[in-house]
């Protein structure tokens, strides 16, 4: 087997990872980098990210407001330090990305622009037209080959980790070209692999999408944190699941059910304006509008539609010229896919799986318990997302913590020593069996397809929206029987060179593991908060019990063993979320209360 | 869906490195309906009739710019161009014209990415402005300048439609001279001057011959031709003062 030898690697050139390579390179130019990513940087699933990314900029704006939807948002499951930290160092970011060329939108005078986003009490969201991801990740990309100490391996294939001594000392990864193995021998590795939507039937996010490093971590024993909370996006297109950023509604856009009426409205979102008002109709938190969606749903006042049911997204009044200078993607999505000029037709949508806010626990720097191991982006819980992320944080977290992560991992790898080189050989040779074995297995039976479309459909019946005892405990067993059929799985295509099909497998194995870390999880957790709502008797948020983060850890034919941990609490402490005019009646009330 | 029930047929080129000499087609029949895009016919064989069909993907967006495929001799992102448009006719899919095969409708981007690290694609300046004093200021019309050169998704398509790249692959190519032309049009950038000789160099865009077919195929509206011609203004005025002004002196 190939080996490379380097300091430090880097799974993943998603908005996380190539932050962390820069952070790493400028930190320590000595530092020899490898950055290994399954696609070349630029198609990772950061370039789809369209709304935009966090960043406390106006005058009427503080860290403090930004700190309180964060940690409201959550619904108090956030770690409170590592929020703190997080909307300090949120703007830099920003600001740093623009010195790289981030083509920001801006205003008349040359300054950048932000916008509305749901969840925020005032405009904080930078953004590049409707394709904020697209240039960061552009930008970030194109900005990392300054440094000749960043070595990419492009299109390779993170399949294990090592770990000895107790400590992370690199991975095993395929060339997919070849389909050869190497042996990346490194002192300190950081995760960056990105969400895990793709467990979910309908979904907003690319095919890359499937949890590669969460599994990775989780095999070997380090907890995955929170992942009951799964982000269902309320505008995504039927069928294809296709995201209709945010930032429509930011615009001013509105959400109509069948009737033409503005249903949000019922939901405590309230009163009806006209304009964009922070926190109110449209600009609720997602839970919120997903939740509302399932209720039309049921009451029948949805559309139908080819691909199933929708309500509509009217952004007709914003006239063409504003969508051609704001939304010119969401424009020409719609042209396309739809065959619809949203200057003249409601978009159908509905809601779709989008975000996984749970991960790899880290401590509130990124660190895993497992030595040498970080994490950042959405394959990590860092903590700043608690029961419901809002949007436009997580772009602004890629940037935060890939550098914490980057310099963090850095700081290890010069002070770490290596063990034995054979150990490491062995425990790469094992993996490389464990792998080929998935080639050479000649009683398969399911095609991957099935499996994997089995399991989207049972986490979607049992995870989600609203969700039941009942409900989860069949995909819990669902899962367990896939597991098992997955071990006879068969694959058509036995060769090595660019064999998808192969990694697809690989991928899948990942997946189940990860599904089943949601599903348990969201079993166990016996009360509604935030993205987990319930409909049995376990319907409202239980502070006394579950103000805790669920650590799902792995056994091996066995379902997660389950653990909880206290939340970090410092200044907020635990209240009732409001959205729409309750916002302003709660900061009245407050004023009221004041001396 | 009124449409269910029919299907089309997809040609596909096959190329295996491990047994193949040579390319040849194989014929599948796909049911699609209204909004079935050529990736997700693909993605149909690949799931039940043939697994080991290989093709790139991710976004299924128009945004990553991994699915370009030639259809029907055309260079198209698959994700965005759809089966209806070909039916009752067959289509013929084929990976990218003018680069090696990997595997089937697999490219080898080696040299694409290659030309994309020479060119310095960033912000070069000659002093740092420090973070800690704010953003650059760029009027709304100052960005429009580099704007739309900056909207290149990196997805070939404008390589597999260049008669030029195709006869020699030295020639820069459409998209990267695109992405050029955005960091020397960007007011924050003092890089051009560094970036000049390779758009100078006869691999330059003095090997575009002006047939303006990237411009057409360019799922983005980069219209990449345009930026090679505005280069050759630059590259010719580039020339000229270098007779007016001794080298190395600063303007
Ligand atoms: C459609 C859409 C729109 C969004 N819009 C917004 C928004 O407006 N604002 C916002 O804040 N957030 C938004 N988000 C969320 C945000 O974009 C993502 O959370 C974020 O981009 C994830 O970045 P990442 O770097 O963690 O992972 P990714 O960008 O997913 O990158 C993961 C990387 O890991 C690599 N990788 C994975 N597995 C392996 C493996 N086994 N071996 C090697 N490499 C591997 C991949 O190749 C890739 O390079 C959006 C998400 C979606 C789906
Ligand atoms: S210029 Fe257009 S066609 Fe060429 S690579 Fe860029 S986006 Fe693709
Ligand atoms: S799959 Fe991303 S551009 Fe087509």
């Amino acid at each position: 087997m190939q080996m490379i030898e380097a300091d430090l690697a880097i799974v993943g050139g998603g908005g996380a990872g190539l932050r962390a390579a820069i952070a790493a390179a400028e930190a320590d130019p000595g530092l020899r980098i490898v950055l290994v990513s399954k696609v070349v940087p630029m198609r990772s699933h950061t370039v789809a990210a369209e709304g935009g990314s966090a960043g406390v900029i106006t005058e009427q704006d503080t860290l403090d407001l930004h700190f309180e939807d964060t940690v409201a948002g959550g619904d108090w499951l956030a770690d409170q330090d590592a929020v703190d930290y997080f909307v300090r160092h949120c703007t830099e970011e920003m600001v740093q990305l623009e010195h790289w060329g981030c083509p920001w939108s801006r205003k008349p005078d040359g300054d950048t622009n932000v916008r509305n986003f749901g969840g925020m009490s005032t405009a904080r969201t930078w953004f590049a037209a409707d394709k904020t991801g697209f240039h960061m990740l552009h930008t970030l990309f194109q900005t990392s080959l300054k440094y000749s100490s960043i070595d990419r391996l492009d299109e390779y294939f993170a399949v294990d980790l090592l770990v000895e001594d107790g400590r992370c000392q690199g991975l095993v990864a395929i060339e997919i070209a070849t389909g050869d193995f190497v042996l990346i021998d490194a002192k300190a590795v950081v995760m960056a692999t990105g969400g895990a939507g793709r467990v979910f039937r309908q979904n907003t996010n690319a095919g890359t999408v499937t949890g590669d490093g969460i599994g990775m971590a989780y095999r070997h024993g380090v907890a995955l944190r929170d992942m009951e909370f799964v982000q269902y996006h309320p505008t995504a297109l039927p069928g294809s699941g296709i995201l209709i950023t945010e930032g429509c509604r930011g615009e001013g856009g509105y959400l109509v059910n069948k009737d033409g009426y503005r249903y949000l409205q019922d939901y405590n979102l309230g009163p009806v304006v006209s304009e964009p008002t922070p926190k109110t109709m449209e600009l609720g938190p997602r839970d919120r509008l997903s939740q509302a969606f399932w209720h039309e749903e049921r009451a029948g006042r949805t559309v139908d539609t080819p691909l199933g049911q929708a309500v509509h997204l009217e952004l007709m009044h914003l006239g063409r010229a504003k969508l051609h200078e704001r939304l010119p993607m969401i424009y020409e999505l719609a042209r396309t896919f739809l065959g619809i000029d949203p200057a003249e037709s409601p978009i159908p949508v509905r809601p779709a799986v989008h975000y996984t806010m749970g991960g790899i626990a880290t401590d509130a720097r990124t660190a895993t318990r497992l030595a040498g191991l970080y994490a950042c982006g959405e394959c990590s819980s860092v903590g700043i997302h608690g029961a419901n992320r809002l949007g436009s944080n997580s772009l602004a977290e890629l940037c935060v913590f890939g550098r914490v992560a980057g310099e963090a991992a850095a700081r290890h790898a010069r002070d770490a020593k290596t063990s034995d080189a054979a150990a490491l050989s062995r425990q790469a040779e094992a993996v490389e069996g464990r792998a080929l074995a998935l080639l050479t297995r000649e009683d398969g039976r399911d095609r991957l397809a099935t499996l994997r479309d089995a399991m989207g459909d049972t986490m979607q019946e049992g995870i989600g929206i609203f969700r039941d005892t009942a409900g989860m405990q069949a995909t819990c067993d669902k899962l367990a029987e896939l597991e098992d059929r997955y071990r006879r799985v068969h694959l058509d295509d036995r060769t090595r060179s660019f064999n998808t099909e192969w990694l697809t497998a690989i991928e899948l194995g990942f997946q189940l593991k990860v599904a089943g870390a949601i599903a348990w999880s969201a079993l166990k957790r016996e009360e509604s908060r935030g993205a987990h709502k319930r409909l049995d008797q376990f319907g409202e948020r239980d502070d006394e019990n579950f103000l805790q983060h669920t650590l799902a850890f792995h056994q091996a034919d066995a379902p997660p063993r389950l653990d909880y941990q206290p939340v970090n609490i410092t200044r907020l402490p635990p209240a009732e979320r409001r959205y729409g005019s309750a916002t302003k009646k709660a900061a009245s009330a407050a004023q009221g209360a004041l001396p | 869906m009124s449409d269910s029930g029919r299907e089309i047929e997809i040609e596909v080129l096959r190329y295996h490195p491990e047994r193949d000499s040579e390319p040849h087609f194989e014929t599948f029949r796909v049911p699609f309906a209204h909004d079935t895009s050529v990736l997700e016919g693909l993605q149909y064989i690949k799931d039940h009739l043939d697994g080991s069909l290989t093709f790139r993907w991710s976004c299924r967006m128009a945004i990553c710019g991994s699915c370009g495929k030639m259809v029907n001799g055309e260079p198209k992102l698959s994700c965005h161009t759809f089966l209806r448009d070909y039916y009752p006719g067959k289509l013929r899919v084929e990976p990218l014209w003018h680069f090696p095969i990997v595997r089937d409708l697999v490219v080898d981007q080696t040299d694409f990415m290659e030309k994309l690290e020479a060119i310095k694609p960033y912000i070069v300046r000659d002093e740092e402005k420090p973070v800690s004093e704010g953003v650059y200021r760029q009027t709304p019309a100052q960005l429009a300048r580099y704007q739309q050169f900056s909207q290149c998704i990196n997805c070939l398509l404008c390589y597999a439609a260049c008669p030029q790249y195709g006869l020699n692959s030295d020639f820069q190519g459409p998209g990267i001279l695109a992405l050029l032309h955005r960091y020397n049009s960007d007011s924050r950038d003092q890089g051009q001057a560094r970036r000049m000789p390779i758009v100078n160099a006869e691999e330059g865009v003095w090997s575009c011959t002006l047939v303006g077919y990237c411009s057409e195929v360019c799922p983005k509206n980069v219209d990449p031709a345009a930026a090679v011609n505005r280069n050759k203004v630059n590259s010719t005025m580039d020339y000229f003062l270098r007779f007016l002004r001794p080298r190395g002196a600063s303007s």
